[in-house]
């Protein structure tokens, strides 16, 4: 039955079998070790490694952000509190068709293709699964009973509230208050990780960026056990956050409004000061915007109109708009004459009308110069050349002074620096020297540029607040006071980077009176003949309750040719000279000074001054009904 | 005792007749089978605290592998001859099952594993084909001269490829590498040339490259995601991150049995199945796993005894291929959750949870027991 042969050929083969399976066997060992050699490797070598990294899994460190402080204006008034705002969220875990989701939520909901392309990148960027991603931001009440309708069809969506800015105002306070934004990328690696962590807004403009440490708060944190869907099972450790702290600013919202309803539907911007303390009261840049938009996220399309409006709302004129002084600067530079002894209340012109340098054929006019030779103020003294405006005398005292005198006085009232103490956006608008021509332009300082700075003209630029400041100074006779919108709540003011001024002493007083003087005829000289009153009252000087002093001034947009009489109706509206209107109130003892700016208004004092007047009427006759003192004294009484 | 199968065989005076023992009596191996309950219960352990310390997942799986344990005994007491006989039949009733899956099987997730048979239950054919290919290639064998010839070697490479085709377009290609293992090993074993086994390899190596654009996306993903985790964390490369994070905070003794956090705080996925490994990892550490490791080894060094011990060659190839692939199981497993082999669909056996698996591993433990006790003459 069995063949020998087979019989040797089944010895062989086992020997053939025990051998391979020996070799295979030996192979198994060695893939076993190396098994072992792997998991020796995870667990003992590289157990730090692994430990941390299931530590970091567990345990998470949940930031509790901090609320952020409030603002108040200086009657306890709102001007930014936190509010709930209702957020769509999505787990995409927990979502089992995402884009079907997106589809419904679509029809029920608003839903732009720019909200998915947000909420996809942010999908993107999560850290750990289980992490609800936001789609809709700001539900509004009708929204979440909709969404509620259709819940049970949605798992994984759900509505999540958050405290969020709010600004009471909106757009009236947009400028004054400034504004927080979302955190972008670019804030991200600008901010502290930690310090930031739960927050979603920084403050981007203003109050609200240059106060951001104090305002934000410390952020606590509780370190938490959670499960791999982000449920925590329980808390570990917690410390809570501390919440920013309340801001006071000198905003007085009703001569906010005040200044607002004043400028109406024109652009310009008011700013007035307290002179004791260089409070800034209003803050006004028209047009503005609702800062609410960008708390929660813009879209785009508003956005852009925004961005590219020809008004440019975004930009705050007050503190950002550079613009030539015009004929507001005449108050100091008469001063200057007085204190260098180059002028003297004596000292009188005659007048024809217009101006020229010795050596030149060029014609500098007045304002009421006119082709046929009528024009020209007569004979003029420094006082009558600021009430009356008068350039041909600045022109002459301006030339006399020389550039170099007159930079020193201007930049004594703060021209050419910033020094507004908590709006980072200030700019420091512009003081030439020959220094700055040379350097800029590579030419010499002409004679005709100084007869143009004699009247606030040329290349002289100032911000609205740092005429504001200007008048401050001169209200509080040369006492220098640092503009600034916090009245208390910060120590952060004191770390603000830009130059101190030093007051303004060795002017005596005479010196004062005789240019404050002159301004309060600006505007209550009347009744006089034709060409002899304030150039003001007729529009604000006729029927007043109290002493104003003021100058107008209008500053050029485009340049007038030789010869050619301006027509405000010849010219396209913007092109049109912007209005100016500095004063400060009651003379002799102020407590308000502002400036307004009229942009493409025309003449200052028919322009602006009536402004100036409606806010300073404010000020000055509806200011006793202040809610923050009635609130302390019914404090008192209890 | 089936004594119709015992046989003197002549002029051999080293061979007497085998004692019997009590596990003869039962055919069944008593080590072996020792050595199948340790590993079950420490499996059933370790599943307790993977399913977070339920007590029905563990009574349900017991009961698996009651189950199991019966099939073995059944199947331990058929002798080998039954199975050489009926070979070819069962291989093709296997085929049949596997072609039947392409018009009657059950999708599931993009791929078609199951059978339904209609008010009985769902079997998976692929499974069992992983007993059937090595049956069928032991059966090719027995009556041929060994080490095998040319054409013999490939007619078995056909009779391999033809199942690991059908199996791989299903498509499930952890399933198909299995059984294409397990008939390898067959071929390995009956003494193919070690000049074709590395030729094979080399060319296999070579291929590899060119295998990239057969490979599904998924399938490519897989393989990128464990060269480089990080690439996808959320995603793709979440799975074996969490595993090797389970795995390495296990240290030296682990975080203690029901305390791991990976799988209990739901970061490890496939905690109950395919990675429960990583839960014995992370909760009984290095020492845990090197217990298991021990355990498998054993299992395995037992069955390549009774593979040396066995009689004939259709006996040896087939426990020898059996004993192997269960190492193939084990090795992909653990490799696919250390981190060291791509993602690959293998339960851990007698570990993870599912009992399709446990009946196929219990019942080619059977056809071990089976060939060690039914032989004719001990040596």
């Amino acid at each position: 039955m069995v063949e020998p042969l087979a019989l040797k050929d089944h010895s062989w083969e086992s020997r053939i079998f025990f051998e391979r399976i020996v070799v295979c066997f030996g192979v198994l060992v060695i893939l076993t070790l190396f098994l072992v050699a792997r998991f020796f490797y995870l667990q003992i070598v590289q157990y730090d490694v692994y430990a941390t990294l299931s530590d970091k899994n567990r345990i998470q460190i949940q930031p509790l952000p901090p609320v952020r402080g409030l603002i108040y204006d200086r009657n306890g008034e709102l001007l930014a509190d936190n509010s709930p705002s209702f957020n769509l969220t999505i787990t995409p875990e927990r979502v089992d068709d995402l884009d079907q989701t997106l589809a419904h939520l679509g029809s029920a909901l608003r839903l732009t293709d720019e909200d998915i392309k947000g909420f996809r990148s942010r999908v993107g960027r999560r850290q750990r699964p289980f992490q609800p991603v936001p789609l809709l931001f700001k539900l509004t009440q009708e929204e979440i009973a909709q969404f509620s309708v259709d819940r049970h069809a949605l798992p994984g969506v759900e509505v999540n509230a958050k405290l969020v800015r709010h600004y009471p105002r909106g757009e009236m306070m947009v400028h004054a208050v400034g504004s927080v934004r979302r955190i972008n990328e670019s804030d991200a690696r600008r901010l502290d990780a930690v310090a930031y962590s739960g927050t979603d807004h920084v403050g981007k403009i203003g109050v609200e960026k240059f106060y951001e440490e104090d305002l934000l708060g410390s952020v606590g944190y509780q370190q938490v056990e959670i499960d791999a869907r982000g449920k925590v099972m329980k808390i570990l450790e917690s410390n809570l956050p501390s919440r920013g702290k309340d801001l006071i600013l000198h905003v007085d919202s009703s001569l906010q409004a005040a200044a607002s309803a004043a400028l109406g539907d024109r652009r310009g911007t008011v700013v007035a000061i307290e002179p004791k303390t260089g409070g800034i009261l209003a803050l006004v840049s028209k047009p503005g915007y609702d800062p609410n938009l960008f708390v929660t996220g813009i879209d785009h399309k508003t956005y852009a109109a925004l961005r590219d409006s020809r008004d440019v709302p975004l930009f705050n004129r007050a503190v950002q708009g550079q613009y030539e002084p015009g004929s507001t600067l005449k108050p100091i530079i008469g001063l200057a004459g007085l204190v260098t002894g180059m002028t003297n209340p004596d000292y009188t012109i005659d007048d024809p009308g217009w101006f020229r340098l010795s050596n030149s054929e060029r014609l500098y006019r007045d304002w009421n110069w006119r082709a046929s030779g009528a024009g020209g103020h007569g004979k003029v003294n420094l006082e009558k050349a600021i009430y009356r405006s008068c350039n041909i005398y600045f022109y002459g005292l301006a030339v006399k002074m020389g550039i170099d005198r007159l930079d020193d006085y201007l930049s004594l009232f703060g021209f050419g620096v910033n020094t507004t103490l908590d709006l980072p956006e200030a700019r420091s608008g512009l003081l030439p020297t020959r220094e700055w021509k040379e350097d800029t332009r590579g030419l010499p300082w002409y004679p005709g540029d100084t007869v143009n700075i004699g009247i606030g003209q040329g290349d002289m630029l100032v911000t609205p607040l740092q005429l504001a400041t200007a008048v401050t100074v001169i209200a509080n006779r040369g006492k220098w006071v640092s503009p600034r919108m916090l009245k208390s709540g910060s120590d952060l003011i004191e770390r603000s980077t830009v130059p101190r001024m030093d007051s303004i002493e060795l002017i005596p007083d005479p010196i004062w009176d005789l240019v404050i003087g002159a301004m309060e005829k600006v505007v209550h000289r009347g009744n006089q003949v034709y060409g002899e009153n304030g150039t003001a009252w007729a529009y604000i000087g006729q029927d007043i309750e109290y002493r104003m002093a003021g100058k107008s001034g209008t500053a050029q947009v485009v340049g007038i040719k030789q010869g050619e009489e301006y027509d405000a109706e010849e010219l396209e509206e913007r092109q049109r000279k912007h209005a100016w209107f500095v004063a400060f109130a009651p003379v002799d003892n102020p407590t308000i000074a502002l400036a307004v700016l009229v942009e493409n208004g025309g003449g200052g004092s028919e322009f602006a001054a009536p402004v100036a007047r409606a806010v300073l009427d404010h000020h000055l006759l509806k200011s006793t009904t202040n809610s923050g003192q009635v609130v302390a004294t019914a404090g008192e009484e209890l | 005792m089936s004594q119709d199968f015992v046989r003197q065989l002549p002029g051999s005076g080293l061979l007497t007749q085998r004692k019997t023992g009590i596990g003869d009596a039962i055919h069944l191996d008593v080590p072996m089978l020792l050595l199948l309950l340790i590993i079950s219960a420490y499996g059933l352990l370790i599943l307790y605290s993977a399913v977070g310390q339920q007590i029905e997942p563990v009574i349900s799986q017991s009961i698996k592998m009651l189950v199991g344990l019966g099939v073995m005994l059944v199947i331990a007491q058929i002798s080998p001859i039954v199975y050489m006989r009926l070979a070819p039949w069962i291989f093709l009733i296997g085929l049949i099952t596997l072609v039947l899956i392409y018009f009657f099987g059950i999708e599931v997730k993009g791929s078609r594993r199951w059978l339904r048979i209609p008010g009985v239950t769902n079997f998976q054919p692929s499974e069992i084909m992983k007993l059937i290919l090595p049956l069928m290639l032991a059966w090719y064998f027995q009556d041929r001269h060994l080490p095998p010839k040319a054409r013999h070697v490939f007619w078995s490479l056909v009779i391999i490829i033809i199942p690991v085709m059908l199996i791989a377009f299903q498509p499930d290609l952890g399933t198909s590498l299995i059984i294409a293992a397990s008939g390898l090993f067959v071929l390995l074993l009956a003494g193919v040339s070690w000049r074709l086994v590395f030729s094979a390899i080399g060319l296999g190596v070579v291929t590899m490259p060119a295998l990239w654009f057969v490979l599904r996306d998924y399938q490519r993903a897989r393989i990128l995601t464990l060269l480089d985790p990080e690439r996808d964390p959320l995603g793709a490369g979440w799975n074996i991150i969490q595993s090797k994070t389970a795995i390495g905070s296990g240290g030296l003794f682990g975080k203690g049995l029901f305390e791991g956090t990976q799988s209990h705080l739901h970061f490890l996925p496939e905690s109950q199945t395919d990675f429960i490994i990583a839960v014995l990892g992370e909760e009984l550490g290095f020492v845990g796993v090197v217990v298991l490791l021990i355990l498998y080894l054993l299992l395995i060094g037992r069955g390549v005894i009774l593979s040396v011990q066995a009689q004939d060659t259709f006996g040896r190839l087939l426990s020898g291929s059996i004993t192997f692939t269960f190492f193939v199981y084990v090795f992909v497993n653990i490799g696919m959750v250390s981190g060291v082999l791509p993602v690959v669909g293998v339960p851990l056996p007698f570990v993870s949870y599912g009992g399709t698996s446990i009946l196929t591993l219990f019942a080619g433990f059977g056809i071990l027991m089976s060939v060690h006790t039914h032989r004719r003459i001990t040596l």
